[in-house]
Parts: structure tokens; sequence; C-alpha cells
């Protein structure tokens, strides 16, 4: 076990390195930051000093050692469109992506595992089809277009919730958080929904499909013929042996619902993560691109490990061939 | 002539047939394409030729709402553009990024597929390892990143003139790893045969060997996954516009146009967003279809 976690953690060292490496070479070749503090006039004296004490007269490597060395201590500079230090700029506005991408994960499994049953035992029925219909659409229609007819339904016409913000909020230490107020809960509705509404259809397909793999095996039958409850058969025996793959599916769609929050924020004007990147982007803002960078490879590597550890517990069989899995991914 | 008539009376063309879905998922994309390919002739209005638009003319609604005008079908826009036409551009701009931006990701996966499958060894390890790494992130994600560098790296001028290269390479970088894992896995099966073997005895370089050898024989697969990406290809390119990163409001595909008609959503004109939202998901549900039908018709057991 411990040998399998050290391994995965050494696997992406190197991972991480190169990240640090593009956004390191971001910051030195693009741009001249030294020509945009020292303004318009200067002399050759005043620029060379400049440059030696900024460092940039070091090696490259050393130049890239301190940035690494620096991005550990969470110093990454200033935003240039903000001038306000990356670091605080990011961590003010974590809470809102985070929110917004757990409510949305809990949503999707809340509805999705329970329709993914249905659809699964009732394979033919009336309301199982539809079921399937739409969530053939569901996967067909982008983020973005999904938030869009959202707001022209429930914001414009209707004018039963808010379409952009986050409502009132409530500080609790650093963490601001939208989920202790009526007005915050109602603001999180919509892009909940908008940002849930794709991982929701794949829950369901996925728990479909293996429901309908495992009530063809024989410990069903057995189960059947021990004259069990429906209820019994389908809760307790069947559902219990298709969570190892959604577990994992959802593990890694959590990465897919932090990239896709770029797309909900914006459309919601949503002050996260992602539309700060979008933002800055949009003018260029190397400092906050080439943070968001590092911290978005971080938790992607992060997360990739979890579901690996969490893979390895739940399935027993996975520890004898485990060579398999280390070597496969 | 014969290869058609043995086209039509084949498997492919009978399962086609009896599927009511591929047959109608064709028509829309055939619609599409006659639409994008044909818009400078059949559009009604040119949407890019500013001396023909009037303020007067902005933000009308549908021929058939209260204060409609049969002369504009479906709306305009805020400046007074004919959206029919705009949509017809829009697609016309949408396909032609997706596609090639396809283009270049197959043309990056079947290189690094081949040289992966065919060398094996250490230049196996390190190219499929940076395919893995990359796959863990989502495209979208990938796309918008490489865009927002190339954005940073390049004179403001030159990327303004670069644009279109700039999102078919951001898109199409996101998508190469899937093709050079399928294509390397077949490369696998075929460096076995005889018939490379044989013309390894005859002494051909390996680069003979892997293009007009291997290559012909590993292709299928590979075309059936580019379908399937198509569609999510031009998915990526409406994000990108749709989050501002894509192409210039003169030069609008659909994902502009919905981010335009956004902007219009809360004063009541719905029509700027929903006719170029529906033409979207229309398109890219009919391409995607298609795709799954043409994977099951192919190969039956590459499910």
């Amino acid at each position: 076990m411990f040998a399998f976690i050290l391994a995965r953690i050494l696997q992406a060292v190197p991972v991480l390195l190169t990240v640090a490496a593009i956004a390191f070479a971001l910051f030195a070749y693009v741009g001249d930051p030294v020509a945009q503090m020292l303004g318009q006039d200067f002399t050759v004296e005043q620029r060379t000093a400049m440059i030696h004490a900024l460092g940039l007269d070091q090696p490259i490597w050393v130049q890239y050692g301190r940035f690494i060395w620096a991005a550990v201590h969470g110093e990454f500079g200033l935003s240039f469109r903000l001038a306000k230090p990356v670091g605080t700029l990011i961590l003010e506005r974590m809470p809102a992506t985070m929110e917004l991408a757990f409510c949305a994960a809990l949503l999707a499994l809340v509805v999705g595992v329970p329709m993914g049953v249905y659809t699964g035992i009732k394979r033919n029925g009336g309301l199982a089809r539809l079921f399937m219909i739409l969530s053939l659409i569901g996967v067909s229609l982008p983020t973005f277009l999904i938030g869009i007819l959202l707001i022209l339904v429930f914001a414009v016409l209707l004018g039963w919730l808010p379409s952009f913000g986050r409502g009132t909020l409530v500080t609790i230490g650093t963490w601001s958080t939208g989920l202790l107020t009526i007005s915050g809960l109602k603001a999180l509705v919509l892009p909940a929904i908008t940002l849930g509404l794709f991982q929701m259809t794949l829950i369901m397909r996925l728990v479909r499909a293996e429901m309908l793999e495992v009530l063809r095996s024989d410990y069903i039958k057995f189960a059947r013929a021990r004259g069990l409850s429906e209820r019994a058969i389908n809760f307790g025996h069947a559902l219990k042996n298709t969570l190892v793959p959604v577990i994992t599916v959802v593990g890694l769609q959590l990465g897919g619902l932090l990239a896709f929050s770029i797309v909900t924020e914006t459309v919601f004007q949503w002050p996260g993560m992602g539309l700060l990147l979008v933002q800055s982007i949009a003018v260029a803002d190397i400092p906050v691109m080439s943070t968001y960078l590092l911290l978005i490879s971080v938790m992607f590597v992060t997360i990739n490990l979890i579901v690996d550890l969490l893979y390895y517990a739940v399935d027993p069989r996975l520890r004898i061939n485990r060579r398999s899995l280390t070597g496969g991914r | 002539m014969q290869a058609l008539a043995r086209f039509f009376d084949g498997d492919v063309f009978y399962s086609f047939r009896r599927s009511p879905v591929a047959v109608i998922s064709a028509m829309v994309v055939a619609i599409c394409i006659v639409a994008a390919v044909l818009a400078p002739l059949i559009s009604p209005y040119d949407p890019f030729d500013l001396a023909s638009l009037s303020l007067m003319d902005s933000l009308r609604p549908p021929a058939w709402a209260g204060e409609g005008d049969r002369a504009h079908l479906i709306g305009t826009d805020d400046q007074g553009r004919d959206l029919l036409s705009a949509i017809m551009y829009g697609t016309r701009i949408s396909m032609v990024i997706g596609a090639f931006a396809i283009a270049f990701a197959l043309s990056v996966g079947i290189t690094v597929g081949l040289i992966a499958g065919y060398m094996g060894g250490a230049v196996d390890a390190v190219l499929m390892r940076i395919a893995d790494v990359q796959l863990t992130f989502p495209s979208i994600l990938i796309a918008l990143l490489v865009d927002g560098i190339l954005r940073a790296a390049l004179p403001r001028e030159f990327h303004e003139r670069m644009e279109f290269y700039v999102l078919v390479f951001a898109i199409g970088i996101a998508r190469w790893p899937q093709f050079a894992r399928t294509v390397r896995g077949s490369t696998l099966v075929e460096r076995g045969r005889e018939y490379v073997m044989a013309a390894q005895v005859i002494g051909l370089s390996p680069r003979r060997i892997m293009t007009s050898h291997i290559l012909p024989n590993v292709l299928g697969p590979v075309l059936v996954i580019a379908t399937l990406n198509l569609g999510l290809a031009i998915l990526d390119e409406a994000t990108l516009s749709f989050l501002g990163v894509g192409l210039a409001p003169t030069q609008p595909s659909l994902g502009t146009l919905i981010r335009i008609g956004n902007n219009f959503l809360f004063s009541g004109e719905w029509w700027v967003t929903i006719f170029p939202g529906i033409t979207l998901a229309a398109m890219v549900l009919a391409i995607n279809l298609l795709g799954d039908w043409l994977r099951d018709a192919l190969n039956p057991r590459l499910r």
C-alpha cells in the first residue's frame, strides 16, 4: 500500500515540474517586466541595476528554482490588471468555485443515481425511456446554452430566481459562504443545475448500464430464489456492486467540474476562480494565468491520486494486480 | 461508378436506410453543410457588408411576432444584421474551424501513434506518458489555456491576423492524445503481421513502412473517432467564442452570436441568442448521433 502511494506521488512530480516550467516560461519570456517597472525614462545603468536586483542576470535554471521556491511559499507576484497579489486574489475567489462545484456534484449524485437505478430496473417503461431521451439532449447541449436557457425561463420569464452573482454572503474566517442565507441559496440553484446537468446524465447512464449488467448475474438470481424483496435485491445487492465505477467516474469528473465551472461562472457572473481566469486571459494578465495553471494542475494530480487510492480501497481485486493499475495510467 | 454502386448495395448503406435516427441526423448535417458552403449565394443578406446595415433595423423580432418584418425572417441582431444570414455564415465559420482543428489533431495523433507503436521502447513510453497526462485534463481547459498563452505571447496585431489559426491550433492540440492512443494500439497489432516483416526483410526504411504499409491499415477506427470528435471540437470553438476568447464579433461564429445575444436576454430580445443556440445544438447532436451510428455500423466489436 505504502509503496503504491509513494510510486503514484513520484509519478506526479515530473508532471508538476513540467507545468511549473510552462508557467515560468510565461513569466520569463512573455512581456518585459523591467520595461514595465521602469516606465518611460531610464538610463542604461538603471536598467542594469534593476535587472540585477530582480535576479534576471542569473542563469535560467537558478531563476526557475527561485520561481518554484516562491510558488511553494504562495508568492505568485502581482496581477497586471488588478495590481493585487495573485495569491490573495485566487484565495478570495476559491470559496465561490468550491461551493458551486460541490453543490453541482451533490446534485448530480442525488438525482443521477436514483434515475440510473430506475431506468435500469424499468428498462422498457415509458418514464425510463423519457429519461434516456432527455439525457441524450443533456449531453449534446453545451453548458453555456443550458445556463442561458435556465436564465431565460426562471429569471427572465418567471422571475423566480436571480440570474447573476452570489446573493448575500456570510464570512466565516477567510471563507465567504452563500450557503447560510436565503438569497445566497437562491442564487446557487441555477448555476449548480447548469454545472451539474452533464455529470448527472453521465452518472445516470453509467448506473443504468452497471445495473443492467449486475441484474443478470447469478447472485441476483440466487437472491430472488431466496425470496428476498425486490427492494432488498435492487438496493442492498445490486446497487452496492455498481458503485465502484461510479466512484471512479465521479472522482475524475471533479476535474471536469472545475473546468466547466469556468463556463458556468461566466454565464452567471459568479465571482469565482474561473471568471477571474477568463477576465485575465482576455487582457493577457500573465501572473494570474500562470498561477491558475499551477494551481489547477496540483488539484488534478491530487484528485487523480485520491481516486486511485479510493479505487484500491473499494475493490479488493485490484490489490492483486496493482502492477497493471500503476502501469496503465 | 462501380465503387458507388457497391456502396449502395453494401451492408453499411443497408443499415443506414434501416436506422431512422441516422437518416434524420444525416439530413440535418447535410442541411448545415449546404447552408455553410452556399452561404454567400443563398443567404438573404451579406452580414459582412457594413454599408447595407441600418441601425433602424436593429433588434427586429422574428417575422411572425408583432413588430416583425417579412424581410428578416427570424429577426435581426443589435447592429441590424439579418439573423438568418448571420447564422448561415456562423455555421460556416464554426464548421470550418471544427474540421481544421480535427484535421490538425488527426495529423499530430497519427504521427505520434505510428512512431510510438512502431518504435516501441523508450520512445513509446515517453510519448504515451505525455498523452496520458494530457488526457487527465479536460480538453476545453487545455484549449482555453493554450489560447490564453498564445494571446499573451504573440504581438497584438499579429494575433489579430492569426486568430483563426490560433483557435484551430488550441482546439486541435487539446484533442490529439485520443487519436495517438488508438493509432498506437492498432500499430502494435500490425507490427507483428507478416506483410510488415516482409517489408522489413526487403530493406524498406521504417518511415516508408509506417507511411505506406501500416498507415492504410490503421486508419479505419481513428476516422470513426474523428467523426465523434468533430461535434466536440465545434462545441469547444463555440465555448471559447462564448467566453470571449474566440473570433472577433466582426467575424461571428455561432458561439460569438450566442454571446452577443446573451446581452439582450434581459430586455426580452430572446431570438438573438436562441436561434443560433438551436442551430448549434441541432448540428452537434446530429453529428454525434451520426458518429455513434457509424461506429456501430462499421465495427460492431468496437464498443
